[in-house]
């Protein structure tokens, strides 16, 4: 607020973008040596970090919409988790993708105005909602879940034409199953409504400062509402792609924390798409480099060890970063209409 | 004539608390019951049956009983471990793996050391293992003292991480001989025993609900604890310090846990072996919320939750309904206690000043 503090903020700017530089251009060098020595495994690996990037990348923009808003969303793991399981069972009683993948979006959406309604209208703590919301799924999805069912197969890549040829960032980029492709298109739409768009802007203000957005005729439970729904849905889409991409199939509690670490990736890249894409990025590379030690046989250490990495890496990024990320102010109040 | 007025006066008086603290949580289980009476008769099932075999598996016979109490005690602990850190302003969801290290902590003690008498084994192994449970909660409270790292999320993390831990231990180092993973049998010296079908275990987390209520309402130290749950910024001014009680609050929690996975170790499975107790961390929240955060209302919260875990397998057998449907129920019951706008308003029944608890206030 304060001039004085006006430069140490803008000098602290500075470095973290000379730090990001240096760490952008060491990784480039990375890929382009690990490419000219091993150009099958860079490719594998990095097409895997990609895939493996996609749920935490959607649960990170379920995440930051809402919070955007002023709506903490801690129950991302129960929404992507009953989304997955109704997207499976939508594909093994219709057997079209589309529809399953439709159903999927649906499910969450329906939790997210679940979600909204207990926060919005209950004015129920926000985490307990969420966390309402994780125990739930967890236990429907059980007590629903039947041993034995089979689906005619999962969603295979489209490879795009001519670039799809292109060495190394053919493979990567153009050469996904469209639930990847989405999640592509989805970052940069969530950047853009949320800072090009007059709904983008009222939805911050909403998040920042909601009695000042009422003030001037925004109707703050309608946004916070929209806003947690369509949230819900991009969580729901993360759970689609666990059951029709990657695995194929429904496996109890699948989701494994993943909604948990979308919340890290969202507050790493300081609740911004693109900056939740690259942090997510780096959990999917873990991950992806994680499963090519563990083929190749060439480490030494328990697969334990191996299988706490995305764990580990959360905690190193919450505290390492959180000081330095700003959150929306109402993040977490419920608004109280004078 | 004044003195049984009186006293008449303060009977309906006390009725009088007590419903008003007692209302929401009894009408939230009776509607948690119903939604769930619901979804078993779209499943296909007669709730009427799967309630009755419930109740029948849960108090039928002495055995049932018994069994009861042995499942009620990890949730007492657990609901307590919850509790104590919402108290403190903390989210303690990390009872899981706090637990898990309780556990094998105990049974490390309790197998590894040879030739004890009871009077010392016993207390040693269940000591060491919630002083382990402790450790692993200070994690996130030092985390959340000294960088901001938000504890839910870090005590997830930290359940995750417990469970390849525990894991590990037991497929490596601490492997019992065999093919199974798990640690080797306890020595009897550090066995709790039961009473008849009563396990002594029970009673020893009844007296930590007890130690947990006086330490936090009757010792300096409860009261700042509360200072900084209810408002850590003037819990600064009036000379507390925060960060030490953050920590502190969480090491409680982590202790009263890690007792719950030691007292499972020690009195009821014997060793410690992989895909023990799951999910306590989310019961735990249940029981806390359904008790209104009172640690002596954990006891018949977590009471209510162990019976239905005892019964749900009786559940499943008589009238064949899978026993997932007791989560359900759980879920249902956080809904509706927490949402008590919904009961108050069924009930009518105003709500008690300062009994809400505030969790979210960010992530900072």
């Amino acid at each position: 607020m304060t001039t004085a503090a006006v430069p140490k903020a803008r000098s602290r700017g500075d470095y973290a973008k000379i730090i990001g530089l240096i760490f952008g251009v060491l990784v480039l060098i990375g890929i382009i040596y690990g490419y000219i020595t091993n150009p099958v495994t860079t490719t594998a690996v990095l097409a895997s970090t990609l895939r493996q990037s996609t749920p935490l990348v959607l649960g990170a923009l379920c995440g930051l919409i809402g919070e955007r808003s002023g709506v903490i969303n801690i129950g991302i793991e129960g929404q992507m988790l009953m989304a997955a399981f109704i997207a499976f069972l939508a594909n093994v009683y219709t057997g079209n993708l589309f529809v399953a993948v439709l159903a999927g979006f649906a499910t969450g959406a329906v939790l997210g105005a679940f979600l909204a309604f207990m926060s919005v209208t209950l004015k129920m703590d926000q985490i307990i909602g969420g966390t309402v919301i994780n125990i739930l799924a967890l236990g429907l999805t059980s007590f629903f879940y039947q041993t034995g069912l089979t689906t005619q197969g999962k969603m295979q890549p489209i490879p795009l034409g001519p670039l799809a040829d292109i060495p190394l960032i053919g493979p990567i980029f153009f050469d996904n199953p469209p639930i990847t492709y989405t999640t592509l298109i989805l970052v940069m739409l969530v950047h853009y409504v949320l800072f090009y768009t007059r709904w983008g802007l009222r939805t911050r203000a909403v998040g920042e400062h909601p009695s000042a957005a009422d003030t001037v005729g925004i109707n703050v439970f309608k946004i916070r509402y929209i806003n947690v729904i369509i949230g819900g849905g991009i969580a729901g889409l993360a759970g689609a792609y666990l059951t029709l991409e990657a695995v194929g199939s429904f496996e109890r509690a699948m989701t494994n924390g993943r909604g948990f670490v979308a919340l890290a990736v969202m507050i790493f890249g300081k609740y911004t798409p693109f900056g939740a894409w690259g942090a997510a990025l780096l959990f999917g590379f873990a991950t992806a480099l994680q499963t090519q030690l563990q083929f190749a046989g060439q480490l030494e250490i328990p697969h334990q060890f191996i299988g706490m990495l995305p764990y580990l890496l959360t905690i190193i990024v919450l505290a390492g970063f959180v000081g330095r990320t700003r959150v929306p102010s109402a993040v977490g109040k419920p608004y109280e209409k004078e | 004539m004044t003195t049984q007025t009186d006293s008449k006066a303060n009977i309906s008086q006390w009725l009088m608390v007590f419903w008003r603290s007692a209302a929401v949580p009894l009408v939230a289980v009776i509607l948690a019951l119903l939604v769930g009476a619901i979804i078993l008769l779209i499943s296909g099932a007669n709730p009427l049956a799967a309630y009755s075999a419930l109740a029948k598996g849960a108090f039928g016979t002495p055995i049932a009983f018994g069994r009861t109490l042995e499942k009620a005690t990890p949730l007492i602990l657990g609901g307590l471990a919850v509790a104590f850190a919402f108290k403190g302003g903390l989210f303690n969801i990390g009872g899981q793996g706090q637990l898990l290290v309780g556990a094998i902590v105990a049974a490390a003690v309790g197998f590894g050391i040879d030739g004890l008498p009871f009077i010392i084994h016993m207390p040693l192994a269940l000591l060491v293992g919630s002083l382990a449970g402790a450790v692993y909660g200070a994690i996130p409270g030092a985390l959340k003292a000294y960088t901001g790292a938000h504890e839910v999320i870090t005590t997830i993390m930290l359940n995750f991480i417990a469970i390849n831990l525990t894991d590990f231990m037991a497929n490596g180092p601490w492997k019992d001989e065999g093919i199974v993973a798990r640690t080797p049998a306890i020595a009897e010296a550090a066995a709790i025993p039961t009473w008849g079908n009563i396990p002594i275990g029970f009673f020893f987390a009844v007296v930590a609900a007890l130690a947990t209520w006086y330490l936090l309402y009757r010792t300096t130290i409860g009261y700042e604890i509360r200072t900084v749950g209810f408002n850590s910024n003037a819990a600064k001014y009036a000379g507390i310090g925060v960060s030490y009680t953050i920590i502190l609050t969480m090491a409680i929690s982590g202790f009263l846990a890690g007792m719950g996975g030691a007292i499972e170790t020690l009195g009821v499975v014997g060793r410690y072996q992989p895909g023990f107790n799951a999910g306590l961390g989310f019961d735990g929240i249940t029981i806390a919320l359904l008790a209104r955060t009172n640690p002596i209302g954990v006891i018949p919260a977590a009471l209510l939750v162990g019976a239905m875990q005892a019964g749900s397998s009786q559940m499943q057998f008589d009238a064949n309904v899978p026993f997932q449907i007791i989560d359900v129920i759980q879920a249902l019951i956080l809904f509706f206690v927490s949402a008590d706008m919904i009961v108050r308003w069924i009930i009518r029944v105003k709500p008690e000043e300062g009994e809400q608890v505030t969790l979210s206030t960010s992530w900072g």
